[in-house]
């Protein structure tokens, strides 16, 4: 195992059209590390977590996962990136959307296996085994023959947790997990990000639950306008921060507490 | 209406007519399985990102659309012997013409099933590191067949009744030998209205089907 960061990003940029939603941003992500990442709709937060795993195609910069730079360098355009050299690095990455996109067509169980046997080869009963082991760690144990449109939004979320999990990812990417469900659901979802987060997976967090974040997380980052505007442990920067517009956004979020 | 009516003579024919329903089954077969596979493929072609795929396919799908199939059926049996060196039978003149223009149909509505699903599956399927190709296989295409269902049983349904086309050019389809018996017993009445049922009769039950298929299918919405 090598020392380094685990993920590393220089300069990352993205520009959708004349839209240039991210400019400029550099972070190094240690192993166990769970960093949440605050910032107002806008601030190109949800679009830097989707160019980790390449959801999004960066503009300009460049991306290491595990010490290595991902992509080819190309003379004065931005690096290509291929779609084998992707499908290995999402591999390693496991992701959770906003709106669970569960496969609707297929059993709890078939959507948590898809990922093992499609694309790491795995057999099918090796598959079910993992994959009933993961349904168990997220507590749903007795579902995995229901179909998704069965299930509550909370339930989905947690399938979909365990769907990316059972792929033993180094790292998990988690897209304002909790901002589609109903208010009662939200506590299970992050009962579950939780314990995973406890058990030193290594995290990034995009989430307007500041007081989760508060609490879970061993280090924050808040964006505005496509930079880090501001970035340390959720002690300083939550408690207290030196940027005006931390400042502004938390006091937006006064609710929360500690 | 003094008509009297007259299948006794129909009947007498059933043999020829038996002949014909056969080969209408036949074509229609071959239109059917050739003309979704072919559309399958246009419609991908049509839905890919290259460039140099989707042109054609949308120029396929235009030409084929937007002219008659049974200018397509004769020009195939009639001026396409003249160009090219080989002869063409009647079958296989008939079923070009009702394939490619059923491909280019069907195209259309593979391309708008396709489109229809949520994004957020194709990034789903790519996030746990699956390619296009497995994606649009398992994720995509199951759940889009589903909601196309209907517009391909429209479709084959079509396909069947495109069938009779074939008699055109003297292919011996079920019309094509009910026309043979009318002329020569004069019953033109009787064997029309023998085609007409037929064809329900074959088509309805099939489409019931399709019914209790689209149900099935649905089971995990």
């Amino acid at each position: 195992m090598s020392q380094g960061p685990i993920l590393s990003i220089r300069g990352l940029q993205k520009s959708f059209a004349d839209n240039h939603v991210l400019r400029g941003i550099d972070l190094d992500v240690q192993q166990g590390d769970c960093i949440a990442i605050l910032g107002a709709s806008g601030s190109g937060k949800s679009t830097f977590l989707r160019c980790l795993n390449f959801m999004e195609i960066p503009s300009d910069g460049e991306i290491s996962h595990a010490g290595k730079i991902v992509g080819k360098a190309r003379d004065g355009k931005p690096r290509a990136y291929p779609e084998t050299e992707l499908t290995k690095v999402r591999q390693k990455v496991g992701m959770v959307f906003q709106q669970f996109n569960l496969f609707p067509h297929m059993t709890v169980l078939g959507n948590i296996t898809e990922g093992l046997r499609i694309v790491q080869r795995i057999d099918k009963t090796s598959a079910e085994v993992r994959a009933h082991a993961e349904l168990a760690r997220v507590g749903l144990a007795e579902k995995a023959d229901e179909y998704p449109s069965r299930l509550s939004g909370g339930q989905k979320q947690r399938v979909a947790i365990a769907r990316a999990l059972a792929l033993a990812p180094d790292l998990m990417l988690f897209d304002e997990p909790t901002s589609a469900l109903d208010p009662e659901l939200v506590g299970e979802v992050l009962n579950v990000i939780r314990a995973i987060a406890n058990e030193g997976r290594t995290m990034l967090l995009v989430t307007h639950e500041v007081g989760f974040a508060y609490h879970v997380a061993n280090r924050v980052i808040f964006m505005a306008d496509g930079i880090i505007h501001e970035e340390g442990a959720p002690e300083q920067v939550l408690k207290n921060p030196q940027q005006p517009k931390t400042q502004a956004f938390l006091a937006r979020h006064k609710q929360f507490e500690f | 209406m003094d008509y009297v009516w007259d299948f006794g003579s129909v009947w007498e024919y059933r043999a020829a007519l038996w002949v014909g329903l056969v080969n209408t089954l036949k074509i229609f077969a071959i239109c059917l399985v050739a003309g979704l596979s072919l559309g399958l493929a246009i419609g991908l072609a049509r839905y890919s990102e290259r460039r140099w795929l989707r042109w054609p396919a949308a120029c396929f799908i235009e030409f084929f659309r937007n002219t008659p199939v049974l200018v397509q059926i004769f020009w195939f049996y009639f001026a396409f012997p003249i160009l090219a060196p080989f002869d063409i039978s009647a079958l296989m003149a008939a079923a070009l013409g009702i394939t490619l223009n059923s491909a280019a149909f069907s195209a259309e509505i593979f391309r708008g099933g396709i489109q229809s699903i949520d994004p957020g599956q194709w990034e789903a399927g790519r996030a746990i590191g699956m390619r296009y190709r497995e994606i649009m296989g398992r994720i995509i295409l199951p759940q889009a067949v589903r909601r196309m269902m209907p517009a391909l049983t429209n479709r084959g349904i079509e396909i069947f009744k495109m069938t009779t086309l074939a008699s055109a050019i003297a292919y011996a389809d079920v019309l094509h030998q009910a026309r043979l018996i009318a002329s020569v017993n004069f019953n033109p009445i009787e064997a029309y209205t023998v085609v007409a049922v037929a064809f329900f009769v074959i088509l309805y039950p099939i489409v019931r089907a399709t019914y209790v298929l689209e149900r099935r299918l649905a089971k995990g919405d």
